[in-house]
């Protein structure tokens, strides 16, 4: 988090955004233009928010309190599956001390006030967590002031519950407070930051179980995603896509057999001053099959970019050369970064390489996005994860001050990272701009595979110095992939201890907990694999590799060393020194870490016999980011079958420390999809690029997992009352490491490629020795 | 002239036959409860059923429907409270939602053909349902639940 807007500890990028209004008896005190005020109910069938009546009192600008004293939460979060906006309100909710059948949210639109809007990292509940609770107290405490006033009783011993204030023996209720006006009180930042915040025990939402309330329109067909907006006039667009993601150039185009599609209008070669899309042109039709089949039947000629003849087997050759220069790449700044002496000394030393194939988001709802203008603002409806990132882009390939674009919200049908990268909105957009009419740009899900922004394909070595006597002097942790941040926000990237810049998220995971000694983490892009293609984050991002690699060579090291890997583990987490947590984030440090590995050992039986072929494995990680880790231990029950070579995962135990947990049956649903995410990666879903594209572009040969191959799920929670952090990410990761190390203990062969394929087992299992 | 019901609601539609049923169901008659995600029917989020059968709506021509009965998430219960929604939303299964519409399609025909179907006839009958999410765990208990509902046994 250190690296990204905003800095600091959570949430201080949105305090100082916090301020109160007074309300009056006469209306909204504050007050925005229609268009921005359009946002997204997603508990209301078709999303469209009540239209509030009545005096309101907005004592911040996340929420407001009506007559009736309903509650009315702002959530600038994306609503992609993870429920944010049930776990976000109820932090509110609780400090506000109202009962959740009064509260509703809304996921608002593109609107400077809003501040950073960004829905990723697994930071939502981390981040707002602070801001929220302070909203909801000052709220509580202005109401009770006021309550107290109207009710011509001292304040002094007043509470509120459930509510209702209660005050000198009298009580009145919000929505009477609200409706009789008069509600005035103003909080500085630095008052809101002083505010009381509840003590666990007397918690009433948070960590209590709960319904979450974007649910029901999801089972009745009434949620309404990008996918699904529409305006009078609209035309339709597919893009016919160029041979390269970049530089590629439209020669010719000629629309001859296109024409004959009944309801094809024309096409359009977009000229994009972003870049964004270079060489797209796009089939303009009165129906979407219409377009499909006239963008098919375009001739375009294009020049290509650069990358039109690049292989997985070449990005993965070129990694590796980088791997092999010993200059070159970012040094993080560990502990001790200087590993010369502890490989001088020692007395044997492992080094291990491990690859990861390229994976693809494939979120079930393909890009789209509707673009048109109105009263000179550029409207653009589409579910976005990272609209501050697109909307400066936006505005350059329009043309027009970013003040003129805004972006209406949506529910995501699935991000998992593919909507940080927000490009499918420029063509839309320029179409709208161009054609002068309302143009809705779909893509279908060979269009949105081939310009995915997939996982780059990575190679990592993994180098450890021993002393001798099973004690361990160093290590080092080379990692070589395409960088999303490099592609899609350069001037984020961080510089390392060596001055080099780099990308936090394709490298965190291998600056780990344990005590190693000395610890050099090198950072290498692969700047093959970003000019072929744009690198993007995808769920959990570098740790779905970093962790690969590190939690894999653990185990090697554990066989090295001739002792148990858990017992190495368990050894290694001390707590002591740079690994102790050094604020209420990281309070406690390894030790949390250590204590989760220790509890899904015990879990899930490490140590008892198991029948032939079967074999449990350990993998442990800290989520996403050393300032916000989320303390995961994960243990895979594996079968292997020797003649076919297929592994079977038949059971997955996941114990996690995310401090506080907010939304409990979220939190679970989270840990879930993450770990069968991390299993789909691990062995049923990878590609690899031919010529320049991804060779796999719908489900014929790329092959998710399926309901049939899920495996039994233990997951359990670490009761705590520490600082909550994410939890859409943290399970991913130590879901293949943990089913190699249990293949590993199964049949004794290695495994350090993901995905892993029956093949690859055959094979190893062949192998002499 | 294609005619069919939706919904039980007469429908008689102008369009080429060789227009995917989605696109129609989607676009022409603006229900957009059934989701377009691989265009192949190797997903499943565009299932309805026509003539009670699970059906892959983006590999079905109109000219196909001619006469059918179709049923479309939205006209699966006329208060959305279908057994299968029951449990959908008692376990909340769904976390994007964009699958489930196929996902509760699917699982409703299936518990007609096995009113208390095993793990096995599960796993047949749901893996042509893809959720990217991976709700699978609650998916099979929602299945279950609601069959149990509905007086089968699982």
């Amino acid at each position: 988090m250190s690296r990204l807007p905003p800095k600091g500890e959570p949430g201080s990028f949105l305090s100082r955004r916090n301020f109160l209004v007074a309300s009056t008896g006469a209306g909204l005190a504050f007050g925005f233009s229609a268009l921005v005020e359009a946002a997204m109910d997603p508990a209301v069938p078709g999303g469209a928010p009540g239209t509030p009546t009545g005096p309101r009192f907005e004592p911040t600008l996340w929420f407001a309190i009506d007559g009736e004293g309903v509650v009315t939460v702002n959530i600038i979060r994306a609503e992609m599956g993870q429920h944010v906006g049930t776990a976000l309100a109820r932090i509110l909710a609780d400090e506000l001390d109202v009962p959740w059948d009064k509260v509703r949210i809304v996921h608002v639109d593109t609107d400077p006030k809003w501040g950073l809007m960004v829905t990723g990292g697994s930071w939502s509940v981390w981040q707002t967590f602070p801001i929220f609770s302070q909203a909801g107290a000052a709220g509580r405490i202005a109401l009770v002031e006021a309550g107290a006033k109207l009710l011509n009783v001292s304040p002094a011993g007043g509470a509120a519950k459930g509510g209702v204030v209660h005050v000198g023996g009298r009580s009145i209720s919000y929505g009477d407070i609200v409706k009789r006006g008069g509600v005035a009180r103003q909080f500085t930042p630095d008052e809101l930051a002083k505010l009381p915040i509840k003590p666990a025990s007397e918690r009433k939402l948070v960590g209590k179980p709960g319904k979450a309330l974007d649910i029901a329109a999801k089972t009745n067909g009434t949620a309404v995603y990008g996918i699904d907006a529409k305006v009078p006039g609209m035309v339709y667009a597919r893009p016919r896509l160029p041979p390269t993601r970049h530089g590629a150039k439209v020669v010719s185009v000629d629309d001859g057999d296109a024409r004959k599609v009944k309801g094809y209008l024309r096409y359009l070669t977009i000229e994009d001053p972003s870049d964004t899309v270079p060489g797209w042109v796009l089939a303009i039709a009165e129906s979407y099959p219409a377009a499909i089949r006239a963008a098919d039947l375009l001739k375009v000629r294009w020049t290509a970019g650069p990358g039109a003849d690049v292989s997985e087997k070449d990005l993965q050759d070129h990694a590796a050369a980088l791997i092999a220069k010993a200059d070159g790449g970012a040094l993080l700044d560990t502990k001790t970064a200087d590993t010369a002496s502890a490989f001088q000394a020692a007395k044997s030393v492992l080094e291990r390489t491990y690859t990861a194939a390229t994976v693809l988001h494939f979120q079930l709802e393909p890009l789209n996005a509707l673009a048109f203008e109105q009263n000179g603002i550029m409207e653009i409806h589409t579910g976005n994860q990272w609209q501050s990132l697109i909307l400066p882009t936006l505005a350059k390939a329009l043309g027009k001050p970013e003040t003129a674009v805004v972006m209406r919200t949506y529910m995501l049908g699935g991000g998992f990272g593919r909507r940080l990268n927000g490009d499918y909105a420029v063509p839309a957009a320029l179409a709208a701009k161009a054609l002068g009419k309302p143009v809705k740009l779909v893509l279908t899900r060979e269009d949105d595979v081939r310009f995915d922004s997939p996982r780059s394909p990575s190679v990592q070595t993994v180098r450890m110095a021993f002393d001798g006597q099973g004690n361990i002097l160093g290590q080092e942790h080379h990692a070589a992939a395409g960088w999303p941040t490099l592609a899609n926000a350069p001037a984020l990237m961080p510089k390392g201890k060596n001055g080099v810049a780099y990308d936090p998220f394709s490298i965190s995971g291998a600056d780990h907990w344990y005590e190693v000694g000395a610890h050099k983490v090198r950072a290498l892009n692969n700047d093959l694999a970003n000019s072929t293609f744009r690198p993007g984050w995808l769920r959990s991002v570098g740790p779905g590799w970093t962790n690969w690699a590190g939690e894999s060579f653990i185990d090697e090291a554990a066989v090295h060393l001739k002792t148990d890997p858990v017992a190495l583990r368990l050894k290694l987490l001390t707590g002591a020194g740079a690994n102790a947590g050094s604020d209420a984030s990281t309070k406690g440090g390894a030790t949390r870490l250590r204590e989760v590995v220790r509890r899904a050992a015990e879990a899930a039986g490490w140590g008892q016999p198991l029948p032939k072929d079967t074999a449990l494995g350990l993998a442990a990680s800290f989520g996403q980011e050393r300032d916000m880790p989320t303390w995961v231990s994960c243990v895979a029950r594996v079968h292997v079958d020797r003649a076919t070579g297929v592994v079977t995962v038949q059971k997955l135990t996941l114990v996690t420390d995310a401090g506080t947990i907010v939304d409990p049956d979220g939190a679970r649903a989270q840990t879930e999809g993450a770990a069968l995410w991390g299993l789909s990666m691990a062995l049923h879903e990878g590609t690899a690029f031919e010529k320049g594209l991804v060779k796999d572009v719908n489900l014929d040969t790329y092959t998710p997992l399926r309901i049939a191959d899920a495996p039994e799920l233990d997951i359990q929670f670490v009761d705590s009352v520490e600082v909550p952090v994410g939890l859409g990410e943290p399970a991913t990761t130590v879901v293949a490491p943990a089913i190699a190390n249990a293949i590993y203990r199964a049949v004794g062969v290695r495994l350090r490629h993901i995905p892993i394929t029956p093949q690859a087992v055959r094979e190893a299992l062949a192998k002499p020795g | 002239m294609t005619r069919f019901t939706l919904n039980g609601r007469p429908v008689s539609i102008d369009l080429d036959e060789d227009t995917p049923l989605l696109w129609v169901i989607r676009d022409d008659l603006g229900l957009t409860g059934t989701k377009f995600g691989c265009g192949v029917g190797m997903c499943g989020a565009c299932t309805v059923h026509v003539g009670g059968r699970a059906t892959r709506s983006c590999v079905t021509p109109l000219g196909a429907v001619d006469g059918a009965e179709i049923t479309t998430i939205e006209g699966l219960d006329p208060a959305g409270q279908h057994p299968v929604q029951q449990a959908w939303l008692e376990l909340q299964v769904p976390q994007c939602g964009y699958c489930q519409s196929g996902q509760i399609m699917q699982a409703a025909a299936m518990l007609k053909d096995f009113p208390a179907p095993t793990d096995a006839d599960i796993d047949a009958t749901m893996s042509g349902n893809l959720c990217r999410c991976m709700t699978y765990a609650r998916i099979r208990a929602a299945i279950k639940q609601a069959a149990s509902a509905m007086g089968g046994k699982s």
